[in-house]
């Protein structure tokens, strides 16, 4: 455990670290939790991690992730199935040259069913349970509830995790408004279950005595809203109290096991702006509030040849001089640079027109220039994430789209260091 | 009704997968119009949102500002909106006093989908309907929450069967489902995901809301190095004569050049397969406006102007 380079830039309280590379990470973990701002390639990421540990490290490895590109779900053998989790058939590894040491297994989130898996297992009675599953708010809340992703998609894991079948599960999280909404979810949970405001809401509806006190509350609450739809919205909490006990306990389970040693984040970026300043700042709510933050990988990166200032500057001679590389000199204004290599020569050993010579090697030559511009901006962007935790990986900007085990696997390759 | 003008609507929703640069675009579709005469207002949805970034001016706030000639800025609340609404639509009284009645919304609107969606949307409409300004541009929600925004007056008539709230449904359906008032503009990026997503939610808008989509814009676009004559002559640079001798001319290794252009026109390829896929999903009839892909330091004022000049050009301004 190397002390790392914190620096100045690094936490005074700092987050929990405990690996030098991902490859130990995923070796000492239990759950491993890739977050990250939309767009990130967070799903891939994941997927690429696990696909690795399976391969290398062995054991029972599980991806569970949300919301799989199509191509990608088919590559893990997850097309048309829902909430099981499913071992990807070896023989895709075959496919992909490699023999894993050990099983991976694959299952996709579907928040609907997953509420519906929690009232099954929380209601008190049979009668209970098909009322709530039958209610209409139930069913948009189950659906929609701006929470209920980041709840469920916790919940399962801890579902999974105490089952004990596996021996490491990578999850993706869902995308969120704010990635770390997710990490509060239990909580709010909770609270919003014990809410005093909850109570106020259900009581009239329980007992028709309304304090003189709160009755202009109720008056112009029926007003706006209408009494019958807070009399659905007072059922659906009032059956739901019925599982009150149990979901709490649940909640500050799934919180446990999120803190837990078991468990790490790996927060996953690119260098655009916006993901990297969402990136810092998961890093350092991570940091404050006691998780542990295992690696950050750095995805879509630019190849570090586009920072060599003096290509740089051959770029700019390139363009500069391309009327005399390609043999059309006397066209004037161009600096004189290119003259020694005796511009015909070229036109002529690649047998081109000269004018279609002298457009091609301007291209190349901008291009490369434009290419370094964002290049740079992005090492100043890296270079501004001061707190980043000392296991890093920088994956390269991939040609092709990654849509196989193949390609998880080269993936997984960069992320392994 | 899809090649309405664009800019001629008055109340317009910008959506797209996260990371896609639907900020980028709103506000350049804002600035846009703000260039054309056309006293605008832009709305970033989303509290935590960087649109003030792209302007390069201070935090926008629930209350609009001037922050260009003729562009208003304003970030939603929904708290504030819901006060405003409560003291200009019902008159009520006592309304500085609601607190109590707005932590009990809130705690509803928390629970009971289309209640939250309704009074940001009902804001949006509401600016358009009193004609506060000509033009209404919002950096709406990402696509996976879009749609319940969108169809949230349909929600609440399902879930809400009187009151208050449920009256004023009526107005909004007639403002959103009017294609020469209202559109959406569905931002992507020629890649896998984003197309994937992009066509999912144009069905999803088809099936759910009354929101006609009034534009496709591809974001990032990367530039063609080469033309077919122009990419065999690049492939002939790779012979090691020529390499030799630009070696020479530059005065060291033009491998890093040459390997530049190999990444640009490879991601260049793998892209545009995905664009073909987006335009052959899309209607003919709904425009798709190209963006290049902008090779800048940072983003700020002058990469909202060039994406705005983009789209200009792209509209046939």
């Amino acid at each position: 455990m190397p002390p790392g380079p914190a620096g100045p830039g690094g936490h005074p309280q700092g987050a929990r670290r405990e690996a030098s590379s991902i490859e130990s990470l995923l070796a000492s973990k239990e759950i491993v939790i890739a977050c990250g701002s939309g767009g990130v390639g967070k799903t891939t990421t994941a997927a690429a991690a696990a696909v690795m540990a399976a391969v290398r490290h062995g054991g029972k490895v599980l991806v569970v992730t949300v919301d799989p590109a199509k191509r990608l779900a088919g590559a893990l053998g997850l097309s048309g199935f829902g909430n099981e989790e499913r071992r990807v058939p070896p023989a895709a590894f075959d496919a992909a040259g490699v023999t894993p040491r050990g099983e991976l297994w694959a299952a996709m989130l579907d928040t609907k069913k997953s509420w519906d898996d929690l009232v099954r297992r929380h209601a008190p009675d049979h009668q209970t349970e098909a009322r709530i599953l039958e209610n209409p708010l139930y069913q948009n809340i189950a659906g929609k509830f701006v929470q209920s992703h980041d709840y469920i998609a916790m919940e399962r894991l801890y579902e999974l995790h105490t089952s004990g079948a596996y021996d490491l599960i990578v999850v993706d999280t869902p995308p969120t408004r704010n990635a770390v909404d997710f990490l509060e979810a239990p909580q709010r949970m909770a609270e919003f279950f014990s809410s005093r405001l909850l109570r106020l809401l259900i009581v009239p509806y329980r007992s028709r005595l309304v304090n003189m006190a709160s009755r202009p509350f109720y008056q112009i609450a029926d007003r706006i809203l209408g009494s019958q739809f807070l009399a659905d919205v007072a059922e659906f909490f009032i059956l739901f109290q019925t599982m009150y006990d149990g979901f709490v306990q649940r909640a500050g389970a799934v919180e446990r096991l999120l803190h837990a040693s078991r468990t790490t984040f790996v927060v996953v970026s690119t260098l655009e702006a916006a993901p990297a300043r969402e990136a810092e700042y998961f890093i350092k709510v991570l940091g404050d509030k006691g998780f542990s933050l295992g690696a950050l990988v750095l995805n879509k990166t630019l190849p570090p040849y586009l920072l060599d200032e003096a290509a740089g500057r051959r770029a700019q001679r390139l363009c500069s001089s391309a009327a005399d590389l390609a043999g059309r000199a006397g066209g004037g204004g161009e600096a004189g640079g290119g003259g020694e290599a005796g511009g015909g020569d070229l036109a002529a050993s690649v047998g081109s027109d000269p004018a279609v010579l002298e457009r091609v090697l301007a291209e190349v030559g901008e291009n490369f220039r434009n290419f370094m511009v964002v290049a740079q901006r992005e090492a100043a962007q890296r270079s501004q994430l001061a707190s980043a935790p000392e296991v890093v990986a920088t994956v390269p900007e991939f040609e092709q789209d990654i849509f196989d085990l193949r390609g998880l696997v080269r993936l997984g390759e960069r992320i392994w260091n | 009704m899809g090649t309405a003008d664009l800019l001629d609507r008055r109340l317009i929703f910008v959506t797209g997968k996260g990371g896609v640069g639907k900020t980028t675009v709103a506000a350049a579709l804002a600035l846009l119009a703000a260039r054309r005469g056309r006293r605008t207002l832009v709305c970033e949805v989303d509290a935590k949102g960087n649109m003030a970034d792209f302007f390069e001016t201070a935090p926008t706030a629930f209350v609009e500002r001037e922050i260009q000639p003729q562009l208003w800025a304003m970030s939603m609340d929904t708290e504030a909106s819901l006060r405003q609404y409560l003291a200009l639509q019902l008159k009520l009284p006592l309304v500085a006093r609601v607190g109590p009645l707005a932590r009990m919304f809130d705690f509803v609107a928390t629970a009971a989908p289309g209640v939250k969606e309704i009074v940001t949307v009902g804001k949006l409409c509401w600016e358009v309907k009193e004609a506060h300004y000509d033009c209404v541009v919002v950096d709406a929600a990402a696509s996976g929450h879009v749609v319940s925004q969108l169809a949230s007056p349909q929600a609440i008539n399902a879930l809400v069967q009187v009151g208050l709230v449920r009256q004023q449904t009526g107005w909004m359906l007639d403002i959103l489902g009017d294609p020469a008032t209202t559109g959406l503009v569905i931002v992507s990026t020629p890649e896998e995901m984003p197309v994937s997503e992009s066509i999912e939610l144009r069905d999803r808008v088809a099936t759910e809301t009354t929101v006609d989509l009034a534009a496709v814009v591809v974001n990032r676009v990367l530039p063609e190095l080469f033309g077919r004559s122009e990419e065999e002559v690049f492939d002939r640079l790779e012979q090691p004569e020529a390499v030799a001798a630009l070696d020479a001319a530059l005065g060291g290794p033009v491998r890093p050049l040459l390997d530049a252009a190999h990444l640009m026109v490879t991601m260049r390829r793998t892209r545009t397969g995905h664009l073909e896929r987006l335009r052959a999903a899309i209607d003919d009839s709904v425009p798709m406006l190209y963006v290049p892909y902008l090779f800048s330091r940072t983003h700020g004022l002058r990469s909202t102007g060039q994406v705005a000049d983009a789209l200009s050009a792209e509209l046939g301004y």
